[in-house]
């Protein structure tokens, strides 16, 4: 039969029966060699078996692997693994700060300052980097609450605009609002309901001062200061660099007074002056030239002496004050007077008489139109403390029917505890709160709002200043903003996104598009406008009689607020919690703090615990030996002490109370000792340098005008040869830096301890938090910390004797203070590479120092040969570990994870990478753009958060950066490495500290050389 | 002048004869356990099983079940490992240095002084292993063939140095010991039945007795002897090159090796004492184990204590004479500092205590010398703690200074190791012939042996 298949040929060659062809015929790879490869033999098949098993049961010793599932339906604008940005809002009560949000696949990840607002200008604080984290807060309440149970939006509102209809007194009680749209909101409810008054009250009020402002001048407003204009600068009790008002703006204005610049062709060697008088150490009096301690009720006596003093030199009228003698009040006065016209003081007190003398002292010192601006307020902390006092009263009388509460007064104000009583009086009491706090929980509803970065929102900051707040997540929880709510129960449609959008027309006014508006983030059409001048006329007699009045007696108490938590309102965030006091370096606690000779004087030292006694009201806390703490009196931070922030928040103790009369300070303190042998969670805990002029090198301006390189110290080492450079003699071949070299220079000089970059680090790089037990343990995970020292009356022990080097450890009793930021120096010479022993860390072509967390298998060797101990190890599993029940411990509390950052497992040591995720995202950034990286475009987020442009990163290598050219102008000057004598050669480089003081610096400068000792 | 030699001691007493020296030994390892070994092997286990399950807790979470902090990266976990391996160095001392020396009277002590060197090696190595944060990853220390690309150790690394000196030292130790035991073994597999016969047969590879045999065990004892001779220098050697190599004042020292080599021998030749002083009681071998070797070992305590003595205090000179700021304070705080009693300890026991055996009467004290030796190996302890912990918890920057506070997972993990060593100890000394019967025969009459009683008691 005939086939009738079809025959196919592979090709040509099959047809034509080629003979290569037919040879290879069976083979399908047409390979030369592969008959030469032998079969597997039995040996083989066994040693590859072998191979495998091993290999597979090794393997299978590894952490699963989990999958990430991608998008199925991919939102529009997200890109996974690229991030948006948005610009926004943070305004907590009177704290502001202009923002961009990163995003990542739709989670809000960090915050970075926004440079378009020439307000803040690129200036986040601590507590602002650290909202993000109280986003993802999972003690949050999910759904409204009505006395402890779930109730819809719907029947909240049914039931509030029934209680509100019943008529009687309104009272909407709020910290500080900066929002003008919000302000809108409220005065249209109080249209809808005409009992309605809007209380505003702060925890950390500067009442007095408005006061002041409007008997003095007639405008009852906290005017804008500038510092940078400022030549001789005074704080009495005024915290402006860490706390006061807004201490960002201040930090940054400040700084500029305080920059040095060695070059010899148009340096910059004058510095503003900076006097402080202060009773506990702030951050503010540790960066001052001259810092003087008084105790609280000598605030007012110093203002009027020092009024005096330069009234004298200016031809003012002096008034009578009690005689006081303090130190370094004359030289102040005689410096003030001296710089009119560039001068400024101010006071942190609340008492409105004290501050109409600060007004006179200013007027006469020409400050205003210079360095005050009365014309062009801000809008931070406007409270009104009689407002308040008198909202208390009414409720306690029981004339208030319905309250509505923007804030936590039953915790945050001094008479909290009467308000808190008497809440049951008030027929319909509501909290906007996100969680049940002190206050929600005495209200009958809770209506949660919800985080700023899930809000709309605006700030009015200061005069003509604007700034939009747009959500950056989708809600979270069930919550509805405050604003919507007010709308809804005043009949509106509770649509805030559009009422904002409308009210803004008027604001923008045909400025600015709103979407512009709303992609900058800021509007400013009062930028331009220039500082008015204004003419004092306040009673100057009637201050000095109040001020007369004022009498402290026996310890003193004064209540401060701290850098990390403020009034307490983020207190629930382990961030904050865990950012170690700039000064004391205390976490996790309020303290008393006390000075050494008090406490002797009362018997009691650090290490116990004391029962703080003021007008038959308690509290206990542990004991603070605080060097610069005046005499006769003790320091507590306010904002401890919550009782329903949650499971971080709820520690130390509320010292409100005990200062009742609304000054933030009380007399007549007891002080009883409880127990001792406590440890307190300090992250340093020695606190002198101990003579290391290989680690601080600092002078005074006085011998830096005469020599750039005052202050330096720089070891020569003897060998045969003569004396040498440390880096001259040497074992080590270098690193080759071809493309890149990355590098930090960080100046002491602008460095003023706010810890701005140790949270925004521990944002980006996934640092967890360890708690109390483990912090006291010197556990704590910061891969940069603030090195603080005090200077010691001690001479410099240069013999043998230990109790020379005992009495070295011992502080001043009004030390000298200095801040040196420490991270990964990323040493080109590493000791810790050499002594790795499986090459986890390791040298990039780029001058980085680098971890391979999967290579580490933790013999902590390379944290040990670490001269700078920066690097950290995980002594446990910090994450999804109920151990550590911090917000690595619940799915929620994860989303702030920076996806870019490994989150590093028990058992490796881990430290700063320069931020490599960023470097690695700027570099191919600028690739795809066939570019080289240009200077400032990459950042790392130490020296992105800095306010005061203290840490400058950049390429080394790039003779265009910034970097380089402060090194190429302060090699020959205030340029330095720490510990450069044992040559292993740092990526970064310190600026000398250069106080503005008269006379020698406090330690000698001693002969530099060295005998011999440098391990190279 | 006529100068006569002195006369050799015997070295085994009360005029044993061959086949009571081969009855005396093996009399343990046949009979049934004694009540005596039963409690004291008990013990060891209930110390072993809560040792063990303070490392399982260790392993399980995390290292932060121990003291140390950011500062101080090491304490107890190295100061232990140190201490093993010191006390592991006496064992390789007595049976090979010895042995090139033809000292004789080593021979009573080497076999249990070889065993102790294997089990304190374990118990360093356990150390080395634990104080990984990831110690399912040790494999990462070897230089092993992987499929990472050229992924290798750290030559550079003191750490990997180790890893190659204590297995070479384990592998050499452990052969030594094993081949030196075949002649006994053999002996006890002659003298056995049954599935004894068998076990020791097997352990006896063979062993004919044969003048070969003997002439070849003699041949690779000697051997032997030369290769662990360099080890006893070079382990310790490089042992204080994780300290020496790093630049941590109070570490970066070039003093450490031959301080370190003779810290070992002195604390090596306690633990011998130790044993040997406890082993001679419960077995009854004060024949063997003579007050004479207790004088000559304690003559070695005082020699390497001095040693060591010279070497802390040329420490302080150097540091002075450096002029280097750091290393100054390291060592004043060293003495003076929130540590000053580890030092204070360390003196104590390291230095003064053995200078108490100038006096013959001490020397030849039997309590005196156990006590001794027990408080030389605490001050050896100390001495290892005392260069970890005082010289890391204050180095360069102040802010990072700390103290240290173990927790009671540091002590659980060191009382682990001596559960292991002890019970390890006591199953050896049950199961194993305590005493090496083969040597102690070659040694038992010596060239003084005809010479009156008279004679020998003057000289």
């Amino acid at each position: 039969m005939e086939n009738t298949n079809k025959r196919y040929w592979k090709g040509v060659e099959e047809l034509k029966n080629d003979i290569e062809f037919v040879k290879n015929a069976n083979r399908e790879f047409n390979l030369d060699d592969i008959d030469t490869v032998e079969p597997t033999h039995r040996r083989d098949f066994l040693k590859v078996l072998g191979f495998g098993l091993a290999a597979v049961s090794l393997a299978a010793c590894d952490a699963p692997v989990r999958k990430a599932i991608p998008y199925l339906n991919k939102p529009e604008d997200v890109e996974p693994g690229i991030a948006n940005w948005y610009a926004s809002t943070y305004a907590e009560g009177g704290d502001y700060s202009s923002i961009l949000v990163k995003t990542r696949e739709g989670r809000p990840i960090k915050i970075e300052g926004n440079k378009m607002s020439s307000l803040t200008k690129g200036g986040v604080s601590a507590r602002v980097h650290a909202s993000v984290l109280s986003l993802y807060d999972n003690e949050k309440l999910k759904e409204p609450q009505k006395g402890g149970s779930k109730i819809s939006w719907a029947d909240l509102d049914k039931e509030v605009v029934a209680g509100l209809s019943k008529g009687g007194n309104i009272r909407i009680v709020s910290n500080t609002i900066l929002s003008p749209t919000f302000k809108k909101v409220i005065a249209d409810f109080i249209t809808k309901y005409p009992t309605a008054k809007h209380i505003t009250y702060d925890a950390n009020s500067v009442s007095g001062l408005i006061q002041a402002n409007s008997e003095s001048f007639g405008q009852a407003v906290v005017p804008s200061y500038d510092f940078g204009k400022a030549k001789v600068m005074v704080g009495i009790n005024a915290d402006f660099l860490g706390t006061w008002i807004a201490p960002d703006v201040f930090a940054a204005q400040w700084a500029e007074t305080r920059r040095l610049s060695s070059s010899k062709s148009g340096g910059k060697n004058e510095m503003s002056r900076h006097f402080q008088f202060e009773t506990g150490m702030t951050i503010t009096g540790a960066s001052s030239d001259y810092r003087s301690m008084i105790k609280p009720s000598q605030e007012g006596a110093v203002v009027v002496a020092l009024y005096n003093k330069v009234a004298a030199a200016l031809g003012g009228t002096p008034i009578s004050g009690p005689a006081i003698e303090i130190q370094n009040l004359d030289k102040c006065a005689k410096e003030l007077a001296a710089a009119k016209g560039a001068a400024l003081v101010v006071s942190g007190s609340n008492n409105p008489a004290i501050q109409t003398v600060v007004n006179a002292l200013n007027s006469l010192l020409g400050s205003y139109g210079t360095t005050i601006d009365l014309g062009n307020p801000v809008n931070f902390r406007q409270g009104n403390d009689a407002d308040m006092n008198a909202f208390i009263n009414e409720v306690k009388g029981g004339q208030v029917s319905s309250v509505i509460f923007l804030s936590n007064p039953v915790y945050d104000h001094i008479r909290g505890a009467e308000l808190g009583e008497a809440l049951g009086r008030v027929a319909t009491s509501v909290s906007f709160a996100a969680n049940a706090d002190e206050t929600a929980a005495k209200c009958k509803y809770i209506a949660p709002a919800p985080h700023y970065l899930e809000s709309w929102g605006d700030a009015e900051p200061k005069k003509g200043f604007y700034s939009l707040m747009q959500p950056t997540i989708s809600l979270i929880y069930n919550t509805r903003q405050a604003e919507s709510s007010l709308l809804i129960w005043a009949g509106g449609s509770g649509d805030y996104q559009a009422y904002l959008k409308s009210s803004w027309k008027s604001i923008l006014n045909g400025g600015k598009s709103w979407v512009q508006a709303l992609h900058d983030g800021v509007y400013e059409p009062g930028a331009s406008v220039v500082a008015s001048g204004a003419s004092f006329a306040g009673n100057l007699a009637n201050a000095a009689t109040a001020i007369a009045s004022i009498k402290g007696s026996g310890i003193e108490l004064s209540a401060f607020e701290n850098i990390s938590i403020g009034t307490g309102t983020q207190a629930n965030n382990p961030w904050l919690q865990e950012m170690p006091d700039p000064i004391s370096k205390v976490t996790w606690e309020n303290t008393i703090a006390i000075s050494q000779k008090t406490a002797t004087e009362v018997g009691i030292d650090q290490g116990d615990w004391a029962k703080l006694t003021v007008g038959g009201k308690t509290i206990e806390l542990p004991v603070l030996i605080q060097p610069g703490q005046a005499h006769n009196t003790v320091s507590v931070a306010i904002g401890y002490g919550r009782t329903a922030a949650g499971k971080a928040g709820n520690v130390g103790a509320n010292v409100l109370p005990l200062v009742s009369n609304g000054q933030y300070w009380a007399s007549d303190v007891k002080l009883e000792k409880t127990k001792s042998g406590y440890t307190l969670a300090q992250t340093q805990t020695h606190n002198t340098v101990m003579g290391r002029e290989a680690v601080i090198q600092e002078s005074v301006l006085s011998e830096y005008v005469k020599n750039v390189k005052a202050g330096r110290f720089e070891p020569k080492l003897q060998t045969s040869e003569g004396f040498k450079k440390p880096g001259q003699i040497t074992l080590w071949n270098g690193h080759e830096k071809k493309n890149h070299s990355w590098g930090m220079v960080i100046d002491l000089n602008l460095c003023h301890g706010c810890g701005s970059c140790l949270v925004s680090c521990q944002a980006e790089n996934n640092i967890p938090v360890v708690g109390k037990a483990e912090v006291a343990r010197a556990r704590e995970m910061h891969w940069i910390r603030l090195d603080r020292y005090y200077s010691s009356d001690a001479p410099h022990e240069e013999g043998y004797s230990p109790a020379g080097f005992r009495a070295m450890e011992i502080a001043s009793e009004n030390p000298d203070v200095v801040f040196q930021p420490m991270m990964c120096q990323h040493c080109s010479n590493a000791p810790c590479e050499t002594v790795c022993p499986v090459l986890a860390t390791t040298h990039s072509s780029e001058g980085l120092n680098q971890m391979t967390y999967n290579r580490c298998i933790g013999t902590r060797y390379c944290a040990n040969n670490c001269p700078y101990k920066v690097r950290r190890f995980n002594w446990f599993k910090y994450f999804e570990n109920d151990n550590f029940d911090y917000n690595m411990n619940n799915d929620l509390g994860r989303m702030v994870l920076n996806p870019d950052v490994t989150v590093r497992s028990r058992g490796v040591i881990e430290k700063c990478s320069m931020c490599v995720q960023r470097i690695q995202l700027g570099k191919l950034e600028a690739k795809k753009q066939k570019r080289r990286p240009v200077d400032g475009e990459i950042q790392t987020a130490c020296s992105q958060s800095c306010p005061t442009n203290a840490i400058v990163f950049g390429d080394m290598l790039d003779p265009e950066s910034q970097i380089s050219k402060t090194l190429a102008v302060e090699k020959e000057g205030r340029a330095f490495h720490v510990l450069e004598e044992i040559n292993v050669q740092p990526q970064m480089t310190y600026l000398t500290k250069i106080r503005n003081k008269e006379g020698a610096p406090k330690t000698e400068t001693k002969p530099s050389e060295h005998a011999s000792g440098a391990h190279s | 002048m006529h100068v006569v030699s002195p006369i050799r001691e015997k070295l085994v007493l009360n005029g044993k004869s061959y086949h009571d020296i081969t009855e005396d030994i093996s009399r343990h390892v046949e009979a049934k356990p004694t009540k005596e070994w039963k409690v004291a092997f008990g013990i060891s286990v209930l110390v072993l099983l809560y040792g063990t399950a303070w490392v399982c807790w260790t392993w399980w979470e995390g290292l932060g079940v121990w003291g140390l902090n950011k500062t101080v990266g090491w304490a107890w976990d190295i100061t232990n490992f140190v201490w093993w391996v010191g006390i592991g160095h006496a064992g390789t001392l007595i049976s090979a240095v010895l042995l090139l020396f033809r000292q004789k009277w080593r021979t009573s002590i080497n076999r249990a002084a070889e065993a102790m060197t294997i089990f304190a090696v374990i118990c360093a190595a356990s150390f080395i292993v634990m104080h990984m944060g990831r110690p399912w990853l040790a494999y990462f220390a070897l230089p092993l063939p992987n499929t990472f690309g050229s992924l290798w150790v750290n030559f550079n690394s003191p750490l990997v140095w180790d890893v190659f000196a204590i297995s070479t030292y384990f592998s050499v130790s452990c052969l030594f010991w094993y081949i030196g035991m075949i002649p006994d073994l053999a002996t006890i597999r002659d003298r056995a039945t049954g599935m004894r016969k068998k076990v020791y047969g097997a352990l006896a590879i063979g062993w004919t007795g044969g003048a070969k045999s003997w002439a070849r065990y003699e041949d690779i004892s000697l051997i032997l002897a030369g290769l662990s001779t360099p080890l006893v220098l070079s382990v310790h050697t490089i042992v204080s090159f994780d300290f020496a190599t790093s630049v941590i004042p109070g570490w970066h020292t070039t003093i450490f090796p031959p301080y370190f080599v003779a810290g070992a021998i002195f604390s090596g030749f306690a633990m011998v004492q130790n044993l040997m002083l406890v082993t001679r009681v419960v077995y009854k071998l004060e024949d063997y184990v003579t007050l004479d070797h207790i004088s000559l070992m304690n003559k070695i305590i005082t020699l390497t204590g001095s040693v060591v003595g010279i070497a802390y205090i040329t420490e302080f000179f150097i540091a002075a004479y450096s002029g280097v700021e750091y290393e100054k304070y390291a060592f004043i705080n060293r003495a003076t500092g929130p540590l000053w009693w580890s030092y204070a300890a360390m003196m104590t026991c390291n230095v003064l205590s053995p200078q108490l055996f100038w006096f013959e009467s001490i020397r030849r004290n039997i309590v005196v010398s156990f006590v001794m030796a027990v408080v030389v190996n605490i001050g050896m302890w100390f001495e290892r703690f005392v260069i970890i912990v005082t010289s890391l918890h204050r180095d360069y920057l102040p802010s990072s200074w700390t103290y240290f506070t173990p927790r009671l997972g540091d002590i659980s993990d060191y009382i682990f190791s001596f559960g292991f060593f002890f019970t390890a100890f006591f199953l050896f000394s049950k199961f194993l012939p305590v005493i090496n019967m083969a040597e102690v025969k070659s040694v038992l009459k010596s060239s003084s042996e005809k010479y009156p009683e008279k004679i020998k008691k003057k000289a």
